[in-house]
């Protein structure tokens, strides 16, 4: 604190109308403060946003070490333990020794269903550990290595921590590799539809007259098309023969085509408020081209509302790829994303079998979409710093 | 008020020919054309068309013409015939296949926005009326789980609860027993048991946003001084809200059926997909996985201007509703 409690209190009680200011405020800082650092703070009060913007970040650390953090690889199948169910992890033997295990499984037969069932079974354990060797695995197809942050002792010996599908992949292992897929894609897609939002919601915000009426007509029949159907019928024309690589960066177009159409309405908006503000027209009297004033004048203005719209963007592209893998005509095996996941729980069958490959792909999703709602909107209202 | 419709039916029509171009260019994306596919079907068959036949399709779509006047052909055959194409799965016009279906969607489509105008409604001027209160914060949460839980992922937990609470399965709108039963009271009931779950799950996230913005839009209204004034005239509190306040409010509600209508649709495709109900959805999928593309474009295009027809309706009521709209 810069200023003694009475000025402060002097100036919180009589202080200027147009600065809001308020007891604890320290009026000089905030004052000379830049708009990005006014941002900044305003952030820093929306708890919930903060949060979720440290789940997003954990996210986005978990797709980033994936090989590293996953028990083993997404791949490995084994057959003799389709369906096991999740083992929960206890830390003393039954003599009262240390020692991090799961629980081991005897298999049963269920004579009534022909199927096998699998029962916990107190007596064996399997011992784990961190930064365990396990299966091999070349980090960012760079380094190879095959330490694991967690894993069993003896890599011959299984870990499912939250229980097998139905060739006996590890769905811990195949989350976190899914994780790196969806959130990517998340991203990049927005990316895509930042660069055509930007620049078509700005021409039409700045020329106005018949350019915005044709952009504003585009805009209008893209977003009243029902979304799934076009998504559905755009995805399903990519050849079967394309390479994984090829099908992810074609979905990650397919859905940021139509999610550019929401931004660029901001933008618009927000070009329609800016176009006649004096330093456009300062700028203009300077003899800065059109491109100039778009790009460097007004557009960097809109930064903290771009970024915010960005930020809400995002949730409906991860729902977009999700829904369109889980119907087959998106990303498909092997490459994981939580909507590959989820095609495993296509019907009730499965899932009365195996409740777990519902509940923890859902819950990725859910939650990814809730922290960036919730960032974002953070993000909207803390965009204007100089709103009281 | 005549004039206010027409203008609105001019301006639907620019919108109507950019969807029906993209639609068609959905038909178009697949490589191949679409006799191609057929003689391959065929050939695998068995039963290998005849060249004549080719040569009849080829020019009643002009497949050997360029895409702007198969687009021109096409177009004019749905205007002038009501023929949309032919559909090589089901080796029946597209008109054949389609209706039907497009008629279920559009009363699953309807039922579902009627949920979400009767859940929303009371629920909104609740939370706008005693904000803060702790049943607001309960369908604020619930809103936001409703707005970040998306459309199969509900179905299908659903589906797991109904299964697992009620020992029943809920795909399809009838039980075995009824569905080739004649209508009675029994099949009326069965069907309602059937719906729950899909107007549920398709109207979830358009119920919380509409509760989201009568709530803002509320929240606004009671804060003016007119309120202040029906209340200081000893109106009874119940008119002083539902009498003004609420009817303005209402204006955004009427308004978003311009972009709810789109999510339903959406919304019943895919739920449709999951629970199997027979509306447009399956038979989409399964038109585009077949590569089908008459059939499929189809679908996409009516969908579109189902939406689009739903827009107009709401654009007549909100110029009802406001009469500021009306004459402007």
């Amino acid at each position: 604190m810069t200023t003694s409690p009475s000025l402060d209190a002097k100036l919180a009680e009589e202080g200027p109308a147009i600065s809001g200011l308020k007891p604890g405020m320290d009026p000089i800082s905030d004052a000379a403060a830049g708009q990005w650092t006014l941002i900044w703070r305003k952030f820093l009060k929306q708890k919930v946003a903060l949060f979720c913007g440290a789940v997003i970040l954990v996210l986005y650390l978990i797709g980033a070490f994936a090989e590293f953090l996953a028990p083993g690889l997404p791949d490995t199948s084994r057959a003799q333990y389709t369906y096991a169910p999740p083992q929960s992890i206890g830390f003393f033997t039954s003599d009262g020794q240390f020692q991090p295990h799961v629980k081991g499984y005897t298999i049963a037969i269920d004579q009534a269903a022909l199927r096998r069932t699998f029962v916990v079974d107190d007596n064996v354990i399997v011992p784990i550990g961190f930064f365990v060797e396990g299966p091999a695995y070349k980090f960012w197809g760079l380094f190879e290595s095959n330490r694991h942050l967690v894993g069993p002792l003896d890599p011959n010996q299984t870990m499912y921590l939250l229980g097998a599908d139905r060739l006996g992949r590890d769905l811990l292992s195949r989350l976190i590799y899914g994780t790196r897929i969806s959130m990517s894609i998340g991203l990049i897609g927005v990316c895509l539809s930042l660069v055509l939002g930007v620049v078509l919601g700005s021409i039409s915000g700045y020329f106005g007259g018949w350019v915005d009426t044709v952009i504003q007509r585009i805009i209008e029949v893209v977003s009243a098309m029902p979304t799934i159907p076009l998504w559905l019928g755009l995805a399903a024309a990519i050849p079967l023969t394309w390479s994984p690589i090829n099908v992810y960066f074609v979905i990650t177009i397919i859905v940021s085509l139509l999610g550019w159409t929401g931004l660029a309405r901001e933008v618009r908006g927000r070009f329609f408020a800016l176009r006649n503000e004096d330093f456009v027209t300062a700028a203009k009297l300077d003899g800065s081209g059109e491109r100039r004033v778009i790009f460097r004048h007004i557009l960097p203005s809109l930064t903290s509302h771009i970024l915010a719209v960005v930020t809400l963007a995002v949730p409906s592209m991860i729902i977009a790829e999700t829904s369109l893998s889980f119907l087959g005509v998106g990303l498909k095996a092997p490459v994981v994303s939580w909507g590959v996941l989820l095609q495993d729980a296509q019907n009730i069958r499965s899932i009365s079998t195996a409740p777990w490959l519902l509940i923890w792909p859902s819950l990725a999703v859910v939650i990814a979409v809730l922290s960036f709602n919730f960032f974002g909107d953070g993000l909207r209202d803390a965009a204007d710093p100089y709103e009281s | 008020m005549l004039n206010y419709i027409l203008k609105r039916l001019v301006y639907m029509i620019p919108t109507l020919i950019g969807m029906s171009i993209i639609s068609f260019a959905i038909i178009q994306l697949p490589p191949g054309d679409y006799l191609t596919s057929l003689m391959s079907t065929l050939a695998d068959g068995g039963a290998p068309i005849d060249p004549a036949t080719v040569e009849r399709l080829r020019a009643q779509y002009g497949l050997d013409q360029p895409v702007w006047v198969q687009y021109g052909k096409w177009m004019t055959g749905i205007l002038t015939r009501g023929d949309f194409g032919f559909s090589f799965e089901w080796n029946q016009p597209v008109s054949e296949v389609i209706w039907s279906r497009m008629g279920s969607t559009l009363a699953i489509s309807f039922a579902a926005l009627v949920f979400v105008w009767a859940v929303s409604l009371p629920i909104g001027i609740y939370s706008a009326v005693r904000r803060n209160s702790v049943g607001d914060h309960v369908f604020t949460f619930f809103g936001f789980i409703g707005l970040a839980v998306p459309n199969f992922i509900l179905a299908l937990t659903l589906m797991y609860v109904s299964f697992r609470v009620f020992g029943q399965s809920v795909g399809g709108l009838f039980s075995p027993e009824y569905v080739d039963a004649p209508w009675s009271w029994g099949k009326l009931w069965d069907l309602v048991l059937h719906l729950w779950i899909p107007i549920i799950v398709i109207g979830m996230s358009g119920t919380a946003a509409m509760i989201r913005i009568l709530r803002a839009n509320l929240t606004d209204e009671l804060s003016k001084p007119y309120v202040t004034t029906a209340r200081a005239k000893g109106l009874p509190e119940y008119k002083v809200i539902v009498k003004y306040p609420v009817r303005i409010a209402l204006n955004p509600f009427v308004s978003a059926i311009g972009w709810v209508l789109p999510e339903l649709v959406s919304g019943v495709t895919i739920t449709a997909i999951v629970l199997n109900l027979p509306t447009a959805g399956p038979l989409l999928l399964r038109a585009l996985v077949a590569q089908d593309m008459y059939l499929a474009g189809s679908f996409i295009l009516l969908l579109s201007v189902l939406t689009l027809v739903g827009m107009l309706i709401s654009d007549i009521l909100l110029a009802l509703l406001d009469p500021r709209i009306r004459y402007n």
